[in-house]
């Protein structure tokens, strides 16, 4: 099964925050893939899909988010989540 | 007979309607059934929760919208309901199921120290509160007509937005915020609100007055306060109206002194449908807002720069460096685990421990004050060592751009008064001009928090030794003819004006949304000697 990865910083002013969480589970729902986030390499790694998972993260500015994706349209999942976040959420 | 209640304003204006009570939900609790049925309701009662939500975000927009939509989202999220289920397979009623889930998810948001996480727990009650209602089979609450004065305990933003405020009404609660979400909405749709008021509010029934303005609720108001009532509503809608149409005009005192209305800028997008007509230049840019994910980049900063000093089209731009720091806090620029950030390493001090960064800064407002009248303004100033490190800086920037073959000025610098000591010294500052911050000053003055001074409200004024210093540092720039201003919220504060109008005070820097009101204040007043000002 396709598998992809990549890292963004969290640059927007208040994390991965009630808005921002919204944002992020639409765009992953797009897609078949299964999404997974984590702050850590290391994890726990979280659905993407989960705006409750998501929130009970608390990811704040300034954090490393880690994304990873296993499915047919992997790659192309894990840069949408990697672009939302680089757009700082479309926040600012 | 009329009862007399004070609270806290939260929002000003002046409502007069009758009472109508919001009780929190309690409803009968369930006996209990088979852990299907059970499941079942509880299902239900998420959904008809999700398409009340869905039908009154289909009249919002914008930011009123988007608040519903996370409660939306995290409905629609199997998740959410997770624990509450399996409470209930365990044979619980699905009611007490889900209070007990949703108690526990509230808990893991309290528990962050990050205050955006904190916030969300009343959106948490409020989505806990809307599917309680319908496993209770109680209404969500009882109908609110147009007009109506709501109290309750609190009050959550979707019951506040499911409302219809078009008629106008008021808010009294018992417990709440001014800082609150709720109190926010409030005031962008100019609803009175009032908070604090205590058990008192009770007793409230039929006719009542609600002054937001000093956070005074008259319950069955006899005949002469409901008239005074009246006509200050009267008095407050046509000044508001009057005030709008003259705020072009210049803001001259009835005897005839011109003073300077500035504005306090935190981003570009502040100025959007003002015209630079509107005042007399900016006295005050919060760089820390308006380029703190650019600390780095000259460009970018020397563009929003670029963009104020083009909007001013002449008039004067103040640009205080980075103050970052105390409850402004930039991660991975201003340090972490202090024990006292507040007396700490915060705007000036920490700007000199990095002149990597500040000369950034500094090359880009020298060289956006080469397309129009430029003023540096140089946070938490408390010794004259500091003015002259910043002075070098400033040359050696300048220096930079000036064999970079960029064009450039060096503008006039000037310092805040906001420590206590260097308001009563202010000769030992080698400066060109003073900006009072009252709220630094305020805090630092009375060893009070500024969060705490914001739970006091909008009423609240300046402590009297706080005056004496702003009085002290006044009178000595009167005296030096060295230019000063006010900046902090007490600018804004019209009950204050003739106080700082007397003490010598000639400009204020205020919020865009405050001008109108201050420069038709200023036209109602009249010296009462001929004290000269300084302009």
């Amino acid at each position: 099964m396709p598998e992809a990865r990549a890292s963004a910083e969290l640059t927007n002013r208040v994390g991965l925050h009630a808005r921002p969480s919204v944002k992020l589970t639409q765009i992953a729902k797009r897609f078949s893939a299964r999404i997974e986030i984590a702050t850590s390499l290391d994890g726990p790694w979280t659905d993407a899909k989960s705006p409750v998972k998501i929130m009970r993260i608390k990811a704040v500015r300034g954090e490393i988010l880690h994304v990873k994706a296993f499915g047919a349209d992997a790659a192309s999942a894990v840069a949408a989540v990697v672009d939302l976040v680089q757009r700082n959420f479309d926040e600012e | 007979m009329e009862r007399r209640l004070i609270g806290k304003a939260a929002s000003p204006g002046i409502a007069i309607g009758r009472v109508v009570s919001l009780r929190p939900v309690s409803g009968v609790p369930r006996a209990g059934a088979a852990p299907d049925l059970e499941r079942s309701a509880l299902r239900q009662a998420i959904e008809a929760t999700k398409q009340n939500l869905r039908s009154m975000v289909a009249r919002l927009a914008g930011d009123e919208a988007a608040i519903l939509e996370f409660q939306i989202a995290m409905l629609e999220d199997p998740e959410l309901a997770l624990e509450a289920e399996q409470f209930v397979g365990e044979g619980q009623p699905a009611d007490a199921a889900w209070l007990r889930s949703m108690d526990m998810e509230m808990a893991r948001y309290r528990a962050s120290y990050d205050v955006h996480f904190r916030g969300r727990v009343s959106d948490l009650a409020d989505i806990r509160d809307g599917v309680l209602s319908h496993l209770r089979s109680t209404p969500e609450h009882d109908p609110i007509e147009p007009g109506q004065i709501v109290v309750a305990e609190d009050l959550a933003p979707s019951h506040f937005l499911r409302m219809d405020w078009t008629s106008g009404g008021g808010i009294a609660l018992r417990a709440g915020s001014p800082a609150s979400h709720v109190a926010m909405l409030a005031r962008a749709r100019s609803i009175p609100m009032v908070v604090g008021l205590g058990e008192a509010v009770e007793g409230l029934t039929g006719l009542t007055v609600l002054d937001g303005e000093t956070g005074m609720v008259i319950g069955s108001p006899v005949e002469e306060s409901l008239t005074q009532a009246q006509a200050q509503a009267l008095r407050l809608s046509v000044g508001r109206r009057e005030a709008e149409q003259r705020m072009r005009e210049p803001a001259v005192t009835r005897d005839g002194k011109r003073l300077s209305i500035l504005l306090n800028i935190s981003s570009l997008r502040e100025l959007t449908g003002l015209m630079p007509e509107d005042c007399d230049g900016i006295g005050l840019t919060r760089t820390e807002f308006l380029i703190e994910s650019a600390l780095l980049d000259e460009e970018a900063q020397f563009r929003a720069y670029a963009a104020l000093v083009r909007w001013a089209a002449g008039r004067v731009v103040t640009i205080r460096t980075l103050d970052a720091g105390g409850d402004k806090p930039i991660p991975g620029y201003s340090p972490e685990g202090e024990a006292n950030s507040f007396l700490g390493l915060r705007g000036i001090r920490l700007s000199l421990s990095r002149p990597d960064v500040f000369l950034v800064q500094l090359r880009a407002i020298l060289r956006a004050a080469a397309l129009g009248p430029t003023r540096i303004l140089l946070p938490m100033v408390t010794l004259p060592e500091e003015v002259g490190e910043a002075r070098s800086l400033v040359n050696i920037a300048a220096e930079q751009l000036a064999r970079a073959g960029l064009a450039f000025v060096v503008p006039p610098i000037g310092i805040m008064i906001e420590v206590p000591a260097a308001a009563m010294a202010p000769e030992i500052f080698p400066v060109d001009f003073f900006s009072i911050g009252s709220n630094d000053l305020e805090q630092y003055a009375c060893a009070s928090a500024r969060d705490a001074l914001q739970l006091a409200g909008h009423a609240h004024n300046l402590h009297p030794g706080t005056l004496a210093m702003m009085a002290h540092v006044t009178h000595f720039a009167r005296a030096n003819k060295i230019d000063l201003g006010l900046c902090g919220d007490a600018a804004g504060n019209l009950a204050m004006l003739p106080t700082f109008l007397e003490m010598g005070i000639g400009s204020f820097s205020v919020a865009p949304g405050c001008v109108a009101e201050l420069k038709a204040a200023i036209r109602n007043h009249r010296a009462s000697d001929g004290t000269s000002i300084v302009a």
